[in-house]
């Protein structure tokens, strides 16, 4: 794995603009925007810290934790939304105590809400590590999870 | 140029605002993000929305240039609706909690609804529900009170250069905070206060000082103490209408002692013993060579600043302990009294120096300007100017013109000045063009003086970003200097994060006044030439930079750099 140091030295000319595209390399590389690459940046940046955090909480494609073993997406667009998706997102935090990062304490599990899945006709839509299943209910949702959890 | 506001004709300048424009036409312009010393405002409250002639849309005066044949609306029916709905918005996701606010009474974000005739709650918005950020011995930070104006973010970016909170995340999810998901204590921060001086709301306030206070000052068994520093009575003399300095603090002695104070010293005192020490290590770095420039360490911003940010040049700061440190040893090894308790305050225009405080030890609280008044509130007094004023105490109360000059930008670089002249048997009266340097009040500012046949560069500057740039310059070698007094507040002390917010940047000149009028009222000059001090060296000290004064009056500091 290269360290941040690495990533930021292949970007080579450094200006303001080259913010994002090295919170995406670092993503690329970690799985998640660490703390370490926040300083990195904003060393060889020569901006606060703040500034690179403020970049990285205002775009949905930065995540600022680590990704859990098994990533699931509830697609939240309006299709899934009124077919219950909401409630499937309620459902599966309770039932797997998921932090207000969505990732479980164990690091097993990882709740995702993307806005649009783009597979409305079969609402509700959710994505288990990559793979999409449709017509999703809680019982339905509940199975799964107990595969991944065998 | 002229432009026309609300029908009467308003001379302007080429390139300012209209909302500048309108201040001094005497037309105020309601407004929360625009500042007076942000040349680019947020434009994020629109608050001081006008109607321009010829255009449907509205515009933010704070952004809008005047130009030739503009004519605009600040205050019409439909200006005042819309502004008054933004406002109310505003208020949508704002806690209810004014009762139990600390702004209570001091609130901009109130005193713009009231203004409005806003009584009740027509938008109902969800609760921010963020964590109140209690972690820094200095600051509180409740983002749930923020109205996203930005004033802190610009002060603490373009003024400070720190830049230690920012806008994060996005929508309604938008919050200020530091540069991670955690507390102050462990961010950029240097706690100068300079974001709670311009925050409109109860968003950014000092920690409270009066927790265990109270009691202290009603228990028979416990010595209550306070040292009062040179910013706060020039302060005072300003907010009060006073003479100055002198009756400000016999004003404030007074009431002290009425709400159980035993004793009341003056930090200008070891500003003058700060002075000794300070000069004594310069004049040592001189024999020595170095390592140069020697800067100043009586703020606690700025050491934590240097510590933080600029590890390399740790040993460059002056290793005497700031006058609030100093005066609090000094008390708690020669003011307390065998059986009783003693409880040690400081009162200061500082939010830092309440960090400063828990970190280097030996007091109990650091209150601010800004908390005195509620202080004596709770005893049932109020600060004016029939309050009996009393003398300061024996043995901390005498100091000299240099000890008062702390309180402002300039001020110990020429204390310091004096008195090393004197040391090296010179007079001590400085030159004109070392005397217009440093009673200037540009930021920065570079001059040199002879001091035993030899030219030192000396610089004074005030507020972190310059202090900033003038570190680059150093570090570049662009520009080499011997002695340097930093202030991390625009202006110094009297520009305190702990001052009132009534202070603006034109009060500044007033405070200046105060401060050089104390020094010309003192009928001494220098800190060597304080009998007190004098005494103290042959009682306790023996000399300047003796042992026994390295173990009271000096310190050390931590490279801070690494940090999780």
């Amino acid at each position: 794995m290269q360290t941040i140091a690495e990533i930021i030295d292949r970007q080579g000319e450094l200006s303001p603009s080259s913010l994002i595209p090295l919170l995406q390399a670092a993503q690329k590389e970690f799985g998640y925007v660490t703390d370490p690459a926040i300083a990195g940046i904003a060393r060889a940046l020569k901006v606060p810290r703040s500034t690179v955090y403020g970049v990285a909480t205002f775009y949905n494609q930065f995540r600022l934790d680590p990704l859990g073993e098994h990533v699931i997406e509830i697609c939240r667009g309006t299709a899934c939304h009124v077919r219950g998706s909401g409630r499937l997102c309620d459902h599966l935090r309770r039932r797997l105590k998921l932090q207000k990062n969505g990732n479980s304490r164990d690091g097993r599990f990882t709740l995702l809400t993307p806005a649009c899945l783009g597979a409305c006709s079969i609402a509700t839509v959710v994505r288990v590590d990559g793979e999409f299943h449709g017509n999703v209910d809680e019982e339905k949702l509940d199975g799964m999870i107990d595969d991944l959890s065998r | 140029m002229n432009i026309e506001i609300n029908g009467r004709t308003v001379a302007c300048h080429e390139g300012e605002t209209v909302l500048a424009a309108a201040s001094r036409a005497g037309i105020q312009i309601p407004h929360l993000c625009a500042m007076e010393n942000s040349s680019v405002p947020h434009a994020s409250c629109r608050v001081c929305l006008v109607e321009v002639e010829g255009q449907a849309r509205l515009e933010t005066s704070c952004t809008m240039k005047v130009r030739e044949g503009l004519s605009v609306r600040t205050h019409s029916p439909r200006v005042l609706r819309i502004r008054r709905n933004i406002v109310e918005l505003m208020l949508a996701s704002h806690p209810d909690d004014c009762l139990y606010c600390e702004r209570s009474g001091d609130c901009e974000l109130s005193r713009l609804a009231a203004g409005m005739d806003i009584r009740g709650r027509r938008y109902g918005g969800g609760s921010k529900g963020h964590p109140v950020d209690v972690s820094s011995p200095a600051i509180v930070r409740d983002p749930n009170k923020c109205v996203l104006c930005g004033r802190c973010v610009t002060v603490c970016h373009d003024v400070q250069g720190i830049g230690a909170i920012d806008y994060t995340g996005r929508g309604f999810g938008t919050f200020i905070r530091p540069g991670a998901d955690s507390g102050l204590d462990v961010s950029d921060c240097v706690f100068c206060g300079q974001c709670v001086r311009v925050c409109p709301t109860g968003a950014l306030r000092e920690k409270s000082a009066f927790a265990g206070l109270v009691d202290a000052l009603a228990d028979p068994g416990t010595r209550v103490v306070a040292q009062i520093a040179p910013a706060v009575p020039a302060t005072l003399a300003a907010e009060l209408g006073l003479r100055g300095v002198p009756e400000a603090l016999g004003l404030l002695s007074g009431a002290l002692r009425r709400i159980g104070f035993d004793a009341v010293y003056d930090t200008a005192f070891t500003a003058d013993l700060t002075v000794m020490e300070e000069a004594h290590e310069f004049l040592d770095r001189l024999e020595q060579g170095g390592p140069f420039p020697m800067f100043t360490s009586c703020c606690p911003s700025w050491v934590r600043f240097v510590e933080l940010h600029r590890p390399r040049f740790i040993g460059n700061l002056s290793t005497c302990k700031s006058p609030q440190q100093m005066a609090a040893t000094l008390i708690r090894k020669r003011s307390a009294e065998p059986g009783r308790r003693l409880f040690s305050v400081a009162v200061m225009p500082c939010t830092a120096k309440k960090y400063e405080a828990v970190e280097v030890g030996d007091l109990d609280a650091v209150l601010t300007t800004r908390e005195l008044g509620p202080l004596l509130e709770k005893f049932g007094l109020r600060f004016d100017a029939d309050l009996e004023p009393a003398e300061l105490d024996e043995p901390f109360a005498e100091a000299s013109g240099g000890g008062r000059l702390f309180g402002g930008s300039g001020g110990v670089l020429e204390s310091a000045l004096r008195t090393a002249a004197h040391l090296k048997g010179e007079s001590g009266k400085l030159s004109p063009s070392v005397l217009t340097p440093l009673q200037g009040d540009e930021r920065l500012r570079t001059f040199t003086v002879t001091l035993g046949g030899r030219e030192l560069r000396c610089a004074v500057v005030s507020g972190l970003g310059a202090a900033r740039a003038l570190l680059e310059q150093v570090e570049a070698g662009t520009l080499p200097l011997d002695f340097v007094e930093v202030m991390s507040c625009p202006g110094g002390c009297i520009g305190g994060g702990g001052q009132p917010r009534s202070v603006s940047e034109g009060g500044l000149k007033a405070l200046r006044v105060k401060i050089r009028d104390a020094d010309r009222r003192e009928k001494l000059q220098g800190a060597h030439e304080n009998r007190a001090v004098i005494r103290l060296y042959e009682e306790v000290f023996g000399e300047a930079g003796s042992r026994k004064s390295h173990q009271w009056l000096h310190r050390g500091y931590t490279d801070r750099s690494e940090r999780p």
